[in-house]
């Protein structure tokens, strides 16, 4: 069997409505056959593998706020569905306030791809793996979206069901992903295990985020999401509740890091298997746990 | 199917060309200009033999529509030389001998030029960072990061 090593895209019409209110009703109505798009880093290589044939491609880029980036000193962070990752990599703002958030999307692929690829993309596109999920998931962000009955917004928590697949609705556009304002005196890390140290897919991915909470018996509370793991990256609330109820030690984020491992549901494929990603989501979880408690403890106290 | 026209400028010159949706800029470039110094790699954005320029950023143009460029302007490997003048960052590669077999060699240099455009003084950690993207099977890495160098120092 001949191999065609440099396949093209399959035919498709290329549709690029003026208004949202044009984007999601050509979306509805062509529910089966239309995509929206922003990047294309995704789409396009499953268009070549032939694994998506989309009659329509509906360009979302240039539609209202999805080009936006505003921080907010009451009300955080907003960041549109086609600003690309080196964008918001070099926002001083991010830089200021969420470097977690420039942290995870400096390991995704390399500089040409982040020129193309976006956050709402990753989202969107529900992979297990995607590298900037945890960081979202631990600022408790949330979506703007545009459907047919217009626009609404959702937790974050709650988007995603399954492998490249969300709650989104035929028509539903996200414009924009919002994040509350940062924790006071949060510190965060995102440790990606691929096979080589920037670029490729994630073997396990953990994003830890941590700081001091009054509420909490240990004084401290720490957000955990962890990819490549589970069918969608998740949190697991075992660890962070245990974190939170437990004083601060070596032994207490040990125990942590192996209910973070406990939590995991990962599979056997070709970048690693479920044993090895379940030991080192136990071995990352402590890694990142200990860097950030070191980094608190090295701080002021407030 | 509908055809679309586009408006792009190209390595300075301006073009107004006909394109089906599914075309690439990838395939703008080498097949409707001929500008074949742009490779062809992997065609899913990994290996960076195709990375161009695009409104002064840099991306795999085969992970790019023909039909999102209307209005852009790109430049590709045959535009970095200026007046007949080589960039310095074509003049460092081989000086440094960084080429072997020049397959990936359009791509290093326009990742280069995009770098040292944001990033004038860039240490070697920034250099390797700015060509994660850019694939050389002839591994010949070290001097492709010499050459980076020695084209910093030469901007």
């Amino acid at each position: 069997m001949a191999i065609d090593t440099h396949p093209s895209l399959p035919e498709f019409e290329y549709i690029r409505p003026a208004t949202l209110s044009e984007a999601s009703e050509f979306l509805a109505n062509h529910a089966t056959e239309a995509r929206p798009f922003l990047g294309g880093t995704d789409v396009f290589v499953r268009m070549r593998d032939g694994a998506l044939a989309p009659r329509f491609l509906v360009d979302v880029k240039h539609l209202d706020g999805t080009g936006d980036l505003h921080f907010d000193p009451r009300s955080g962070l907003i960041i549109g569905a086609a600003v690309n990752m080196n964008r918001v990599i070099a926002s001083p703002d991010v830089q200021a306030h969420y470097p977690l958030l420039a942290q995870a999307c400096r390991t995704v692929a390399s500089y040409q791809l982040r020129t193309r690829a976006t956050i709402v993309g990753n989202l969107c596109n529900a992979s297990p793996a995607g590298d900037t999920i945890g960081a979202c998931l631990a600022f408790d962000a949330h979506l703007h979206i545009h459907g047919v009955s217009g626009p609404r917004e959702e937790p974050l928590s709650s988007f995603f069901l399954g492998p490249g697949r969300t709650v989104l609705k035929p028509g539903d556009i996200v414009t924009a992903i919002q994040f509350p304002l940062p924790p006071a005196g949060c510190t965060g890390v995102y440790l990606k295990l691929g096979r080589n140290r920037l670029s490729d897919l994630s073997i396990v991915g953990v994003t830890a985020l941590g700081g001091p909470d009054a509420a909490c018996p240990s004084g401290y509370r720490f957000r955990l999401a962890l990819a490549s793991v589970a069918p969608v990256p998740f949190v697991p609330a075992a660890a962070e509740a245990y974190l939170a109820g437990n004083a601060l030690s070596t032994e207490t984020i040990h125990q942590a890091a192996c209910l973070a491992a406990e939590a995991c549901t990962p599979i056997d494929d070709v970048r690693g298997g479920a044993r090895y990603r379940k030991q080192m989501v136990r071995n990352l979880s402590e890694r990142a746990l200990l860097t950030i408690w070191k980094t608190l403890a090295a701080q002021p106290a407030a | 199917m509908v055809v679309h026209s586009i408006e792009v400028t190209v390595n300075g010159e301006p073009r107004q060309i006909a394109i089906p949706p599914s075309m690439t800029l990838l395939r703008l470039l080498r097949e409707s200009l001929a500008l074949t110094g742009t490779k062809n790699g992997c065609a899913a954005g990994e290996c960076g033999a195709c990375t161009v320029l695009l409104n002064g950023e840099p991306v795999n143009s085969c992970m790019v529509l023909a039909v999102e460029c209307d209005g852009a302007q790109i430049v590709t490997v045959e535009g970095l030389a200026q007046d007949s003048r080589l960039d310095p960052v074509q003049q460092a590669i081989i000086d440094a001998g960084g080429v072997q077999c020049g397959f990936c060699t359009p791509g290093i240099l326009i990742s280069s030029r995009a770098l040292l455009d944001r990033n004038p003084e860039p240490s070697e950690e920034d250099i390797r960072e700015a060509l994660v993207g850019n694939l050389c099977r002839c591994t010949g890495y070290l001097r492709i990061i010499e050459a980076v160098r020695l084209a910093a120092q030469t901007y």
